[in-house]
């Protein structure tokens, strides 16, 4: 085996490791305020108006979904609803809900309060949903515990099920309706059927959520509350959780450079689950209008020079693997290895260059590009760092333009102003959610983590269409396979890189990363050693 | 703007030494008292600076790239659709003129508007925070001019001496340190280590402190980042008060005073610290302008809701109702210490004319 910079820190961080499976074995009790850091607050709190990660983080305690990820098959566990169906002809999709749910002001939960947020809110408001809902024509409410979702065109049952955790939080219709949403209260003041009830918000200071007595799920939820420090300076997280201030780190909040000290440290444990839900990935985005960059020789060449162990071994840490395709290898129903792969060979890389009519000049370059990194992760500047030595090698000079974020998406997403930027696409439990829009064409300008490369392929958008459509699962998955295959092959951006993110908590945190979408789901069963 | 006012024809000194004669000041006119006519003067230009301050913040964040809605869908997400209603909501499809002239129009009825990114009135949202920075930088400014004056009379005293080079290093030091460093330094030992002090934030979480308590608590959370902000200022004051006395040491009125026979503690506190002081104070008026920027760093690593992270968020957000709300409050401020800091410069100096323009 060879010996690698990732196989030493991950024998030095193993015995650290702690995984889920090991905190069920002690018997969970009630009680304890669970302190942990947040970085971030979002204007809008509503994950029925922001399905985002940053909004889930906080909001997913409060305000629920119609349905969780969980380990295993089939994959999910209900939450709102407690069984689903879709029709035949992908037309209507049928929900049994849950009974004897109330919203924290006491009103029961009922179907109304479903159909109220797919046609008001999800399709009208939501960033994902009002794409994704756009066939939505009419949900019936036959009784309170029913709620049937009618679609103006066939929609896969696979896909709405796999979009019910991160698209369908369900919020009170009698706090919303008559109202305008988006400047609705209660997206701050949060008002959810969730195991915790929302006390205030400090800007600047603190979330402060208390336990839900009337929870549906008794006796849990077993924390009696949750704080979110709002701690904006990631060495201060790391030195918070030493001083025993906070409890619990999610997201990587703590730098990875420092993780490996932490894990040493008794009382701390670095956990490496509950995030697989929410893969994200490295990806060199080119801009097609380009000319160079038109020659899918150029990208293939691009593809090349690019070392992914590399950057997994002294970007991620070991933290990281390296992308086989757009879809993680988490989601074995869609992925599939069995696509092109461009392994590192600058000597290939400058072949393809050579055969693409691009000598290197006097000078050694063969044409300059902008590069921008994006400014989302310490890793995915780091990546624009790397990438620029790696052209470099290849005799393309790539000169680095570092913005801020409302800057990135502007230059990239909006304006087309750029070469080659870094992105960092999440993917959400289906391709048909927030990954196939990176390669899908005519899309206007300004939205962004979508195809704002000008990249367009009609046999590409022709199996996007179909692939949203299918209705048979096997079929659907051997669509996203050539999908997959044929993004390979063209290679629009470049997948370099997938990485989910580490838990660093105190080892009285129990209950931690019990399913893949961990830390943007409920806390119902995390619990406090005294 | 600090030290417009000074007349001072030389050192200070004792009678006969070079200092001003005994006696009304026969340069100041007759009429109002001079320090309300400072007042008076200092009101008359608020206007102006508040004008430059207002289009200067709102040109600089129109050149910056990208809107609050940028900075929205990049980090939530979002459609071409919801791109433009929320534009349309914020008023941000209107040409940059027509927003600053309705900014103004709220302005001029006493409204700063509503921030884009935190969907709040500009005016609480700082209310909130200046009570916080204020204590943060006042305390900082504070120990920093208590701190840095005494030791820099110390360093000073004797100039080369053992304890002059001891000082002047630890302050070359100090000021070479950057704040979060030291910060994060003085986090590690007092909140990690010796859990002396806690670490990060304002107070307490649900503690439901209330009257002493709650101030305590605040103190208690107040401890290290002001010690971090005021002992990099201590470093800047400390070689200011020293370079001003090793300069006044020099001055034929010390030499006098000393042939005269004044005790050297009584010369060095009453004639050569005193001389030394003016530049220190200019600093003080100087540094008040950097009470907001200066205290970001040191807002974060501590987690201090103050309005320097306040400001640094409205870049970020591209808030400009709300940047140009903290700019406002921040250059009254600035113009207010100003003020004060010619105020004392009267007090501390009997040679400096309140009501004479300079020459």
């Amino acid at each position: 085996m060879r010996l690698t910079r990732r196989c030493l820190l991950a024998s030095a961080t193993a015995p650290f490791l702690l995984r889920a499976g090991a905190t069920r074995s002690r018997t969970p009790h009630r009680g304890g305020v669970l302190v942990v850091a947040a970085d971030t607050e979002p204007r809008n709190l509503n994950p029925a108006l922001v399905a985002s990660n940053g909004v889930f983080y906080v909001a997913s305690k409060v305000i629920e979904p119609l349905a969780e990820m969980a380990y295993g098959e089939p994959g999910f566990s209900p939450r709102l609803a407690i069984a689903w169906q879709g029709s035949a002809d992908g037309l209507r999709f049928t929900l049994r809900l849950r009974e004897g749910v109330r919203f924290h002001d006491g009103r029961p939960f009922t179907s109304a309060d479903v159909a109220y947020c797919a046609l008001e809110l999800w399709k009208k408001h939501q960033n994902l949903g009002r794409v994704f809902f756009t066939d939505l024509e009419a949900v019936e409410t036959p009784d309170p515990r029913t709620a049937i979702l009618r679609f103006a065109q066939p929609m896969p049952a696979q896909l709405i099920e796999n979009a019910l955790p991160a698209l369908t939080a369900v919020v009170p219709r009698h706090l919303y309706e008559g109202t305008d949403p988006l400047a609705n209260p209660h997206n701050q003041k949060l008002v959810g059927t969730g195991p915790f009830r929302f006390v205030e918000h400090r800007p600047g200071q603190y979330y402060r959520l208390e336990r839900n007595p009337d929870y549906w799920d008794a006796p849990k939820p077993w924390l009696d509350g949750i704080v979110y420090r709002v701690l904006p300076d990631r060495g201060a997280i790391a030195a918070a959780l030493e001083a025993g201030e906070i409890q619990l780190a999610a997201f990587s909040a703590v730098p990875l450079a420092d993780m490996q000290r932490l894990a040493k440290l008794p009382g701390i444990a670095v956990i490496d689950r509950g995030y697989e839900g929410i893969t994200y990935l490295v990806t060199v985005e080119i801009n097609h209008r380009r000319k160079e960059l038109a020659d899918v020789r150029v990208r293939r060449a691009i593809a090349h020079a690019i070392d992914p162990n590399f950057v997994v071994e002294r970007i991620f840490l070991g933290h990281a693997k390296p992308a086989i395709g757009p879809i993680p290898r988490f989601d074995a129903r869609f992925h599939t290895a069995d696509q092109p792969t461009y392994p590192y060979d600058p000597k290939r890389a400058e072949a393809l260059l050579d055969e693409a009519g691009l000598p290197r000049g006097p000078n050694g370059v063969r044409f300059s590009v902008e590069l921008l990194p994006a400014p989302w992760f310490e890793q995915t500047r780091q990546m624009g760092d790397y990438l620029r030595q790696a052209l470099k090698a290849v005799g393309i000079e790539a000169k680095l333009v570092v913005k801020d974020p409302a800057g990135h998406q502007k230059a990239v997403y909006t304006d087309h102003a750029f070469d080659l930027a870094i992105g960092s696409p999440v993917y959400r439990n289906d391709p048909a959610i927030s990954t196939t829009i990176l390669y899908q064409g005519g899309l206007p300008p300004g939205v962004p983590f979508s195809n704002q490369y000008g990249w367009a392929d009609p046999a590409m958008d022709e199996l996007i269409a179909r692939a949203a459509r299918t209705l048979d699962p096997a079929e659907r998955a051997e669509l996203y396979r050539r999908f997959q295959r044929l993004a390979a092959e063209q290679l629009p951006l470049i997948p370099v890189v997938e990485f989910t993110f580490l838990t660093v908590a105190s080892t009285r945190v129990h209950g931690v990363a019990d399913n893949p979408r961990w830390a943007v789901s409920n806390w119902a069963e995390t619990w406090l050693e005294s | 703007m600090a030290g417009e006012l000074i007349g001072a024809r030389g050192p200070i000194g004792p009678a006969g030494t070079g200092g001003p004669p005994s006696g009304p000041n026969p340069a100041l006119p007759e009429g109002p008292h001079p320090a309300l006519s400072l007042v008076r003067r200092r009101l008359a230009q608020a206007p102006l600076v508040l004008v430059v301050v207002i289009v200067g913040g709102f040109l600089l964040l129109e050149a910056a790239p990208g809107d609050a809605v940028d900075a929205y869908v990049a980090s939530l997400g979002g459609d071409a659709g919801l791109v433009r209603e929320l534009r349309a909501r914020w008023g941000l499809d209107r040409s940059a003129p027509t927003r600053f002239l309705l900014y103004l129009v709220g302005l001029a009825t006493g409204d700063l508007g509503r921030s884009l990114a935190f969907d709040r009135p500009v005016l609480s949202l700082v209310l909130e925070r200046l009570p916080i920075t204020l204590a943060l930088a006042g305390s900082a400014t504070l120990l920093a001019f208590a701190l840095g004056s005494g030791l820099g009379i110390l360093a000073g005293a004797r100039p080369r001496g053992p304890l002059d080079r001891l000082l002047s290093a630890a302050a070359l030091v100090l000021n070479a340190t950057p704040s979060f460093w030291l910060g994060l330094l003085l986090a590690l030992l007092f909140a990690v280590r010796l859990r002396w002090l806690p670490l990060a934030g304002i107070e307490t979480i649900g503690a439901g402190y209330s009257g002493l308590a709650r101030l305590f608590d605040i103190a208690r959370h107040l401890v290290l980042p002001v010690l971090t902000l005021g002992l990099v200022y201590a470093a800047l004051y400390l070689r200011l008060m020293r370079a001003g006395m090793v300069e006044a040491w020099r001055s034929d009125f010390v030499r006098a005073a000393r042939a005269k026979g004044i005790s050297r503690r009584r010369l060095v506190l009453r004639h050569v610290a005193r001389n030394a002081l003016l530049p220190v104070v200019t600093m003080l008026g100087l540094q008040s302008a950097t009470l907001v920027g200066g205290s970001v760093v040191v807002e974060s690593v501590f987690a201090v809701p103050g309005l320097g992270r306040l400001a640094a968020e409205a870049v970020t957000q591209r808030d400009f109702p709300l940047l140009l709300g903290i700019l406002i409050v921040s250059a009254l401020l600035v113009l207010l210490v100003n003020l004060l800091v010619d105020l004392l410069y009267a007090r501390i100096d009997p040679r400096v004319e309140l009501g004479a323009r300079a020459p």
